[in-house]
């Protein structure tokens, strides 16, 4: 009984702020366009998430017609470049990780740079990005890499410094070669740290992607919500915020279960 | 015919010149092929630094330490490694485990598969090989890392007090399968411990260390037949005799904590 409320208790919120926002705006406390209700928001992201046209067969397959619609169209464009751009960080992030973790000369070499360009939000890059890249996906993917470089560097760096010595010496005393030891030693050793570096990489990459969305491309959620603010669709605009929130939700819950795999071995994923 | 494992000679010295500590001052030891040696003191006596020389870890400040006549540089699959902390890789599984150092040396899969089976077999591990270190109990997983080190074949076998952290019962049951692979495999052995019973119950030979600076005591042949018997009177006799050397040795480490001078 306990444990079905429990089940239940992360909804109670939630509903309850549906509740308080739906009867402020049946209410007219505030206004429509300042406010508009969830009932139209939910409509109106139903619309985006309907195709536009009627299904022909001539057009493409029943599965292209079904994502057709506007929103599925955004949210693809803007899974895409979070991918992308996180592959763009996480693939040079994880070697030079590796390295600098592993080697005392590597990480003084390259540690004052990365301490100079860390700080700086990639937000800060947009100027230079449009001047370097031009406008359209290559701008915003460099962005969200430059979000999803940092905290994997930093995590696989503190995960290759964390491993045990005795792992090392034993991976020697079996006759290991170096990279041998750095790719089935280090790299797993250090997996917990760079897991948990990569999921808060993603989550860089999400803010980074709206926001680029907004300056550099013309299509994804990001574009999208400028443009209904541009209209004054307040209610768009909401829908759009709701639907990051639904994919972040959605990644986060597949990085999840990335992490429960890849770390079966660990204690901490005992139940 | 030449020692199999040779020590000539050795000291260590951790630290500079003004507060180092000696923690193995000339060590002369010759360790014949297919001898089981357990090196036996006190903690700071430099046993598990000695072994780790062996073992290449370490380098001596002065001697040296041969194998087969060749100075040891390196850490190296001949002389296999087993360590009190089983040092197991928990991403990997038993088998896995096991499978490591044969796969460095470049062995085809089919042959991996029947020499990791042949070694799980004789363990008695077969059934846990897809379990993942973290669970399995502490004497199983000191078997993994012995039959992960007997999958080397190597003809030297190094032991860090590798029964140290485990029950009574698992730790006799431990001694006597590796009394079984030692009498079936003829390796050299050096492996060590603290407990005199131990030493008494497993070895050949038993060299006694002193505390600080580590040096040898006494190097006490075991003649006893096997099976030994740890409750038998000449057995006693012998455990009597040595931890009279022991314990002296216990008591300069006490003192010498009590001083303020150990810092480990």
């Amino acid at each position: 009984m306990r444990k079905s409320i429990g089940q239940f208790a992360g909804f109670i919120l939630p509903l309850a702020l549906l509740a308080f926002w739906q009867t402020l705006a049946s209410t007219g406390i505030v206004q429509p366009m300042v406010l508009p209700s969830p009932v139209a928001v939910a409509e109106r992201w139903w619309v985006a998430l309907l195709p536009a046209q009627a299904y022909d067969a001539a057009q493409g397959s029943y599965l292209s017609w079904l994502f057709s619609g506007e929103l599925p169209h955004d949210a693809a464009a803007s899974l895409w470049r979070v991918l992308m751009g996180f592959l763009a960080g996480a693939i040079p992030a994880l070697p030079l990780g590796l390295i600098m973790g592993a080697s005392t000369s590597a990480y003084a070499l390259f540690n004052p740079l990365i301490q100079i360009l860390r700080p700086i939000p990639p937000i800060a890059f947009i100027p230079l990005a449009i001047l370097w890249f031009g406008l359209g996906n290559p701008p915003a993917v460099f962005l969200i890499a430059l979000g999803a470089f940092f905290p994997i560097l930093m995590n696989t760096i503190a995960g290759v410094r964390s491993v045990d010595a005795i792992y090392l010496r034993a991976a020697q005393n079996l006759g290991a070669s170096r990279s041998t030891i750095f790719a089935r030693v280090m790299l797993p050793a250090a997996m917990p740290y760079i897991l948990a570096g990569m999921r808060i990489g993603i989550g860089t990459a999400f803010i980074v992607v709206i926001v680029s969305e907004m300056i550099a491309v013309n299509n994804g959620l990001g574009y999208r919500i400028l443009e209904a603010r541009e209209f004054m669709w307040s209610d768009k605009i909401i829908a759009g915020m709701i639907t990051i929130g639904l994919l972040g939700l959605g990644i986060d819950a597949g990085m999840n279960r990335l992490n429960t795999h890849l770390l079966r071995w660990h204690r901490s994923a005992e139940k | 015919m030449t020692a199999h494992v040779s020590i000539q000679n050795v000291s260590k010295r951790f630290g500079d010149d003004a507060n180092a500590i000696v923690a193995l001052q000339d060590i002369y030891l010759e360790i014949a092929r297919g001898e089981f040696v357990c090196l036996l003191g006190p903690s700071g006596c430099g046993k598990s630094t000695l072994l780790n020389m062996i073992a290449g870890f370490i380098a001596p400040t002065a001697g040296s330490v041969r194998v087969d006549g060749v100075e040891v540089t390196a850490p190296g699959p001949d002389r296999g490694m087993v360590f009190q902390e089983y040092a197991l890789f928990p991403w990997m599984t038993v088998e896995q485990n096991v499978a490591f150092g044969l796969t460095i040396k470049g062995m085809t899969r089919a042959d991996i598969a029947a020499r990791v089976g042949e070694l799980l077999k004789l363990l008695k591990l077969g059934e846990f090989r897809a379990r993942f270190p973290k669970d399995l109990s502490g004497g199983m997983r000191q078997r993994v890392a012995i039959a992960r080190v007997l999958a080397l074949d190597s003809p030297i076998l190094l032991m860090d007090e590798p029964f140290g952290a485990l029950d009574a019962l698992t730790r006799r049951t431990l001694q006597d399968e590796l009394l079984r692979l030692w009498s079936e495999l003829r390796r050299t052995v050096v492996f060590v411990t603290h407990s005199i019973e131990e030493a008494i119950y497993l070895a050949d030979r038993v060299v006694v260390m002193t505390y600080r600076p580590g040096t040898v005591k006494r190097d006490q042949p075991v003649a006893l037949t096997r099976p030994r018997d740890p409750a038998a009177n000449d057995f006693n006799a012998l455990k009597r005799e040595l931890a009279g050397l022991v314990m002296a040795e216990q008591e300069r480490h006490i003192e010498s904590e009590r001083r303020g001078v150990t810092v480990d």
